[in-house]
Order: C-alpha cells, then sequence, then structure tokens
C-alpha cells in the first residue's frame, strides 16, 4: 500500500506550461501517475507531451475528477493558484514553488485546513510511492525514479527533496523497499510536518518503519518526538541529521529558508538529544540508515 | 533580516506606537549634541549595532547636558561590540519610569500561525520570563484569513491581569505591531520593553524587527522609506567580497539555483547541493579532516552558464586548489548540466578538468550523458553506488597531494 | 568561446522556411534559433545550454534538424520517421 497516492490518484498541474513544469510533466506521465490536465492562463488549447491545457482549474474539476494538483507557478501567483486548486475540491496539493513570503504559506494551509485539504511543501518535491505514482519531480525521470525507489515496508519523510531521494536509494540498494516518500519542503512553514504525517503511515498496514531526513531550525522535530511518545507509535524511526557545522555558526542561514539557528532548541545537538529520548535512532551518515533501520525491525 | 533599533523604531513610529521623545539616529557626535540639545533634558545615547549585550559591552550611556552626550557619542562611536562596528548612535529622551512590560510578535511553528506574546514583567529576557513565571505571560494565536481585529490584542492583554486605562492604551499599541506584523511581512516584531512612564503614557524603548527574505520583493516601498538598502543581507556578519560576488553569479539569471556562497578559508572548493545535501557534505568534508574554502547550493536546474560562472569564481578564490563537485542523488538538476557547466569553468580560465576537479559525484537524472561528458575530459567520478560521505573522503585525501 | 557540447544544425531549405523557422524559435526552451532580419541564426553563446529535450526535431520535418553532442562517442539526435 502507500500513503496520500496511489495509481489512481487523478491530478492537473497548475503552471504547465514553465520549464521545470514540462520536464515534470514527462516523467510523472512515463511513471504512470493520471494527469488529466494542466492549468496556464491564456493558453488553453494547447498540449503539453498529450495533456490538455486549460485557462482555469474549474475547466478540469467541472468535467472530471481532479484528486490532486501540483502548483509549479511562480511564487507571487502560488497564492491565488493554490486557493483556486482549493476552491476546485482538490484534496491534495504538492506545492513545489519556493520563496514564497511565510504569511502567505501560512494563509494557504489555513485555507486547506478550512476545506479538509492537505498541503505538501511548498519548496518541495512532492510524493513518490513506488510503483504506484509520482506527484512532482521526486527521483526525477521515471526511468531514474525506478532505480532509486522501490516498493518496500519504510515510509520516508525529509525536508530536503533531493536527500529523500538520496535516502530511498540508499534503502533500495540494502532491500529495503519504500511505501511512500514525501518531500515535506524546507520552509518554516509547511503545510504537512512528520507528526502530520505519522498516523497516514500508522494506518498503512505496509508501512512497518520510518525513516527522516532533519535539520537545524524549526520546532518539526521536537512535535515529531512529542507524538510519538504521546501516541505509543508502532513504527520504529530511524532520523538523519544533516547541518551539524551549523551549531558553531548562530545566525548564518544555510540550506533551506528554514535553517537557521537562533537559539539552542534549533540546533542539531539539542534535536538530536530530543528525538533520541523519544526513542528514534539517529544515523551519523546516510549508509548507517539501513543498518539501524534493520536492528529496528528485529531483521539481523 | 533584521532591523537596527532605529529602523524598528522608525517602523513603529511610522505605526503610531510611542516612541521615547525626540528619537532619532546620529552618525556624528556633533549630530548627536544637536539632537540632545532639541530634546533639551536627560538623554540615553544608544549604540546601534546588530548584537546583543550593549549594555554590558558600554554601547549605552546617559546624558544630562548636550556637551555629556557628545563625550558619550564619541566613546559609543568608537566601540565595536563582538566584532560590529555601529552604524550610528540614537539619542533619546530619558523620563521616569513606572513599570516595563513586553509585547511581540512572530511565528508559531506549531500552529502555522502568528503569534503575539504579552506580559507585564518586560524588560528582561522573555524565554525566562516564561519558565520563571508563567502566570505573567500570555499568548494568543491569530488567523491568517480572518481581518485582525482588537479584541484579539485586548484578550491577550486581559489574559495577564491588566485592566482599566492601561487595558485600552496597552491594546491598541499590541493591535498596531500586529497589524505590522502582518503588512510587511515580518518574522519578529518585538517591542521590548514597551515602558509606563510615571505621566501615565507608553512609550517603545527597545524594539526589534525581522522581515525574511522571501517577503522584501513586496516591501520595497518601506525599505527605501527606511533607507535600507535593497541589497543588504544582514547575515550574522557582513558579506564578503567573494560572497558578494557569488550573489551576482546566482541572479544573474532565473534558471535554477547556484548560490548561497559563505566563504571559509580552506584550500578545497565545494560545488555542492542541493540545500539539503550541501549540509551533508559539508559535515562530511569536516569530519574527513578536510578544509572547505567555501560553502553553496546548487540546485533547481541551474543553466550551464551559472554553474560555469559559480566554478570559476570558486576556482579563482586565492588557496583554492581544487573543486570538489556533489551533490545527492539528484532528481530535478540535471547531472549533465551541471557537468557542462563545471567543466567549461574550468577550460574558460585555462585549467585541465581532470586535474581540477577532485571528484565529480553526483549521481541521478541525465547520468548517461553527464558521466559521458566527464569521462571525454578524464575527471573522476563516481555512481550511486559510492556514499557522499565516501566521495567527500575521495576529496579530501587528494587534497594530501595538491 | 565556442560550444565545447553542443552542435545544432538545420537544413538550409528548412531555415528558409519562415513558419518552420518560427516554430523553431518558439519551441527551444533555451532559445538556440533567433530570427534576425527573417533569417533563422543558431545562437552560438546558447549551444551548451541545450536541454536535449528534442523539441526542434519535433518542429521541422524529419531528418531536417540535427543535434549533435560533442562528448563521448559521436553521438547525433535525429528524427527519422
Amino acid at each position: 500500500m502507500s500513503i496520500l497516492i496511489s495509481k489512481d490518484t487523478t491530478f492537473i498541474i497548475q503552471g504547465i506550461t514553465g520549464r521545470e513544469a514540462v520536464n515534470m510533466t514527462r516523467e510523472c506521465l512515463d511513471y504512470g501517475s493520471k494527469i488529466v490536465g494542466g492549468v496556464t492562463p491564456g493558453r488553453a488549447g494547447r498540449e503539453i507531451y498529450g495533456v490538455p491545457v486549460y485557462d482555469t482549474v474549474q475547466a478540469i474539476t467541472s468535467k472530471t475528477r481532479v484528486d490532486g494538483s501540483i502548483v509549479c507557478v511562480p511564487p507571487a501567483f502560488t497564492r491565488d493558484a493554490v486557493f483556486e486548486a482549493l476552491a476546485g475540491g482538490i484534496q491534495i496539493i504538492v506545492i513545489v514553488t519556493e520563496r514564497i513570503p511565510r504569511f502567505e504559506v501560512a494563509q494557504m494551509v489555513e485555507m486547506a485546513k478550512a476545506k479538509g485539504a492537505r498541503i505538501i511543501g511548498p519548496n518541495c518535491l512532492g510524493v513518490l510511492s513506488p510503483d504506484e505514482a509520482k506527484l512532482g519531480g521526486l527521483g526525477g525521470r521515471a526511468v531514474d525514479a525506478k532505480k532509486a525507489f522501490t516498493k518496500g515496508p519504510i515510509g520516508v519523510m525529509s525536508r530536503s527533496g533531493g536527500m529523500t531521494t538520496e535516502m530511498c536509494n540508499t534503502l533500495t540498494a540494502a532491500g529495503l523497499g519504500q511505501s511512500t516518500a514525501v518531500s515535506i519542503g524546507g520552509d518554516a512553514i509547511i503545510g504537512s510536518t512528520y507528526a502530520d504525517l505519522m498516523p497516514l503511515f500508522e494506518a498503512d498496514q505496509e508501512t512497518k518503519a520510518i525513516v527522516i531526513y532533519c535539520e537545524p531550525g524549526g520546532r518539526m522535530e521536537a512535535e515529531l518526538a512529542a507524538y510519538v511518545v504521546e501516541k505509543n507509535s508502532r513504527l520504529p524511526i530511524v532520523a538523519f541529521m544533516a547541518g551539524r557545522f551549523m551549531d558553531e555558526m548562530p545566525g548564518m542561514r544555510f540550506g533551506h529558508a528554514g535553517t537557521i539557528v537562533e537559539g539552542k532548541a534549533d540546533t542539531t545537538a539539542d534535536k538530536i538529544e530530543g528525538i533520541e529520548a523519544a526513542g528514534i535512532s539517529v544515523a551519523e551518515r546516510i549508509e548507517d540508515i539501513p543498518g539501524l533501520v534493520k536492528q529496528r525491525l528485529g531483521m539481523s | 533580516m533584521r532591523f537596527y533599533e532605529f529602523e524598528s523604531k522608525k517602523l513603529f513610529g511610522m505605526k503610531g506606537i510611542p516612541l521615547p521623545s525626540g528619537s532619532r539616529v546620529a552618525k556624528s557626535a556633533a549630530e548627536a549634541k544637536e539632537i540632545a540639545a532639541s530634546i533639551g533634558g536627560p538623554v540615553v545615547l544608544k549604540s546601534q549595532v546588530l548584537s546583543g549585550g550593549r549594555m554590558k559591552a558600554g554601547g549605552v550611556l546617559f546624558a544630562d547636558t548636550p556637551d555629556e552626550a557628545v563625550a558619550a557619542a564619541e566613546k559609543i562611536l568608537a566601540l565595536e561590540i563582538n566584532g560590529h562596528a555601529p552604524v550610528g548612535v540614537l539619542v533619546e529622551g530619558r523620563a521616569p519610569i513606572d513599570q516595563e512590560y513586553y509585547v511581540g510578535v512572530t511565528w508559531d511553528g506549531f500552529a502555522r500561525q502568528p503569534v503575539m506574546i504579552f506580559s507585564d514583567m518586560g524588560g528582561i529576557d522573555i524565554e525566562e520570563v516564561a519558565e520563571k513565571h508563567p502566570e505573567h505571560i500570555a499568548k494568543r494565536n491569530f488567523s491568517t484569513l480572518a481581518p485582525f481585529s482588537e479584541f484579539m490584542a485586548k484578550e491577550l492583554v486581559a489574559a495577564v491581569g491588566v485592566s482599566g486605562g492601561e487595558l485600552n492604551k496597552l491594546t491598541q499599541i499590541t493591535t498596531r505591531l500586529a497589524r505590522t506584523f502582518i503588512e510587511h511581512g515580518l518574522t519578529l516584531a518585538e517591542i521590548n520593553p514597551l515602558a509606563r512612564l510615571a505621566d501615565g503614557t507608553f512609550v517603545c524603548l527597545d524594539g526589534h524587527v525581522d522581515m525574511e527574505d522571501e517577503a522584501r520583493d513586496g516591501q520595497k516601498a518601506l525599505l527605501a522609506k527606511l533607507e535600507i538598502d535593497p541589497q543588504e543581507k544582514r547575515q550574522a556578519r557582513p558579506p564578503t567580497k567573494f560572497e558578494q560576488d557569488g550573489v551576482v553569479v546566482d541572479s544573474a539569471d532565473h534558471r535554477g539555483v547556484a548560490g548561497n556562497v559563505v566563504e571559509f578559508d580552506g584550500d578545497l572548493g565545494l560545488v555542492i547541493g542541493a540545500g539539503g545535501g550541501s549540509l551533508t557534505l559539508f559535515d562530511a568534508v569536516r569530519k574527513h579532516g578536510g578544509r572547505p574554502a567555501n560553502y553553496c547550493e546548487i540546485g533547481g536546474n541551474p543553466s550551464v552558464s551559472k554553474a560555469c560562472n559559480l566554478t570559476k569564481l570558486i576556482l579563482s578564490k586565492p588557496g583554492v586548489k581544487k573543486i570538489a563537485v556533489m551533490m545527492n542523488v539528484v532528481s530535478n538538476t540535471r547531472v549533465d548540466i551541471v557537468a557542462r557547466g563545471v567543466v567549461k569553468g574550468c577550460v574558460e580560465l585555462g585549467f585541465d578538468p581532470a586535474e581540477k576537479i577532485a571528484i565529480f559525484r553526483i549521481p541521478g537524472s541525465w547520468e548517461g550523458d553527464g558521466f559521458q561528458i566527464l569521462e571525454h575530459y578524464g575527471v573522476e567520478y563516481c555512481d550511486r553506488s559510492v556514499s557522499m560521505f565516501e566521495a567527500a573522503g575521495r576529496a579530501v585525501a587528494k587534497m594530501k597531494d595538491a | 568561446m565556442a560550444a565545447l557540447f553542443i552542435d545544432v544544425e538545420v537544413d538550409a531549405n528548412i531555415a528558409k522556411d519562415a513558419d518552420i523557422a518560427a516554430k523553431l524559435v518558439e519551441v527551444c526552451p533555451v532559445n538556440i534559433f533567433a530570427k534576425t532580419n527573417g533569417d533563422l541564426q543558431i545562437v552560438e553563446d546558447n549551444l551548451d545550454e541545450c536541454v536535449l529535450c528534442e523539441l526542434c526535431l519535433n518542429a521541422a520535418p524529419a531528418g531536417k534538424v540535427k543535434v549533435k553532442k560533442l562528448y563521448g562517442p559521436k553521438q547525433v539526435l535525429v528524427r527519422k520517421d
């Protein structure tokens, strides 16, 4: 099984005629995803690799079921695009765009909550369920994505899109496939945090363990630790913590928008202490992850 | 981007938040004297640096006469605090204080909404109040969709037991602060302390404002009014020439990112990415005992010319012997495009790519073409079977003979 | 500096066809084609930016546009049908 998406998920791409979106359309189609349309205002009637382009989301939702949307428009237009998708009743919205002002992100998240919809991102590469579908750029071309991602029992969540693929590739090489991999996004405010997605993985009987990628800054890891303790989660978790050098450099922004050490709670040292106390295993190197997972699953 | 105190106060003043009498920034001692004379009474002079611990360092002085103000301003302007030279000295009237409060607005990462924080114990670190006197602090989230309404601020202030005329005055100030936060893309708007003077009026004694980089495009008018250069980064330390050149490379075209170049003093140039991969690789290089010459982030599929210019920038940095080109398994960034960029950068500077590139470890999208390019130029590369950590180790090992 | 990695060849007769020329200019995402004074030009500075999308091959009759990789074994991208 998988979470969030499956073979049958129908979705659209907002901003489909842009350079990166064109690429992504081809990748998703090749992977077997069902793209039922694209939206770029003023470009109705065109086709991108056979996917019809429309001016509005409504033009698609009025005639066919649309489960998800990938929003791939410039930052200044993203909020409007997300509101349009939500107004169209779309349930899963993957926001690829980065550099969106935080207030606008919060508005989108709040609107999605009111509509009972889910946002993944912003500043993410989307969701991939091996052998099912991919919504977003995760894994790149279908042929490449199939090398890195294989079906299996590990749920993967990562603040870094690139590291999602890197970790899945390492898991795959060790014979550990993935149920679903989610690039949750690198901004300070995102639609779905580790703790938000945990209940979905809990409910998915195929998922046996979780692997996450963490960074300095924010409270997402603390939120996950609190969740794990409070809900007594059945899923063992292995975490990789990047950016240890940043502990010595407070106030400097590295990596993603949300990655900065402003106080003690932002440091990798403090975060590692917090998640270890909640029973989460921390890997020193990416290549140590599979061993720790197998150990936690009693496989070796 | 953190604002200087005088900029924060200028912004607050524009929004109707009361400031100490005559509050103005002086660039020279003579100017400070003029401001003190126009205030015509006891003044406080405060060093304008983006660093904490001003009081302790001697960056805050009092003066009763304009002549005393000159002496104080001279001292302050000559004083570096934690390596930061002041950009000026803020001069403002000093009056007896009855009580100090705290009011702030920031982001609540758990609720994913802004949060207002109020305390009737101002002037000290708010974290400390939260820990030791939780009954003296109140917090309240507010919606980003519903219009902000004054009652939200009133509920907050009333929650710590403030009533009477003070409640109304504090509600008004808190409302103005919250609206400033919303309107200008701030990540922090804080008044600490907010003082009630002996005459019953309130003034903002010290203010902190942080604006996120993402909001700056939409805030050009405000930044111009505050005379803040749109290019100013205000990281924890001023940017170096090398870092400024990095910004130029990244902004040359909109295709992808080759940015956040940060200077270090080592000999191994790093062309690394993306956001998370760079953090992981920088840690790995250091773990192996390597000495990075820089940090950077490539991602989002930069153009060949961008990767090329970044390579040239790093290779031209004095002391750089080789570069390591490394990323996580890439999805949207293309291996062949980055390979073309770094090879071209070497060639255009007259270097042999095989000699200058210590290792190329970017597997993933279009790796077939990428590896063909590297083979053609004799560059050592590795595929996904070699971990990021291992690749960093190979680059560091090569530096021993460089 | 001359392009190191990519060369593009357009059949001389095709280059004179205004419609096809316009289409080539439109489809190329990295502006390798330009029209100056009605003539189709190859923009040398942009050749190395080619993303191998093959949209130009599809915009012209089969075999009339060739994209050559200048690295590795001799490789020419050309539409056959």
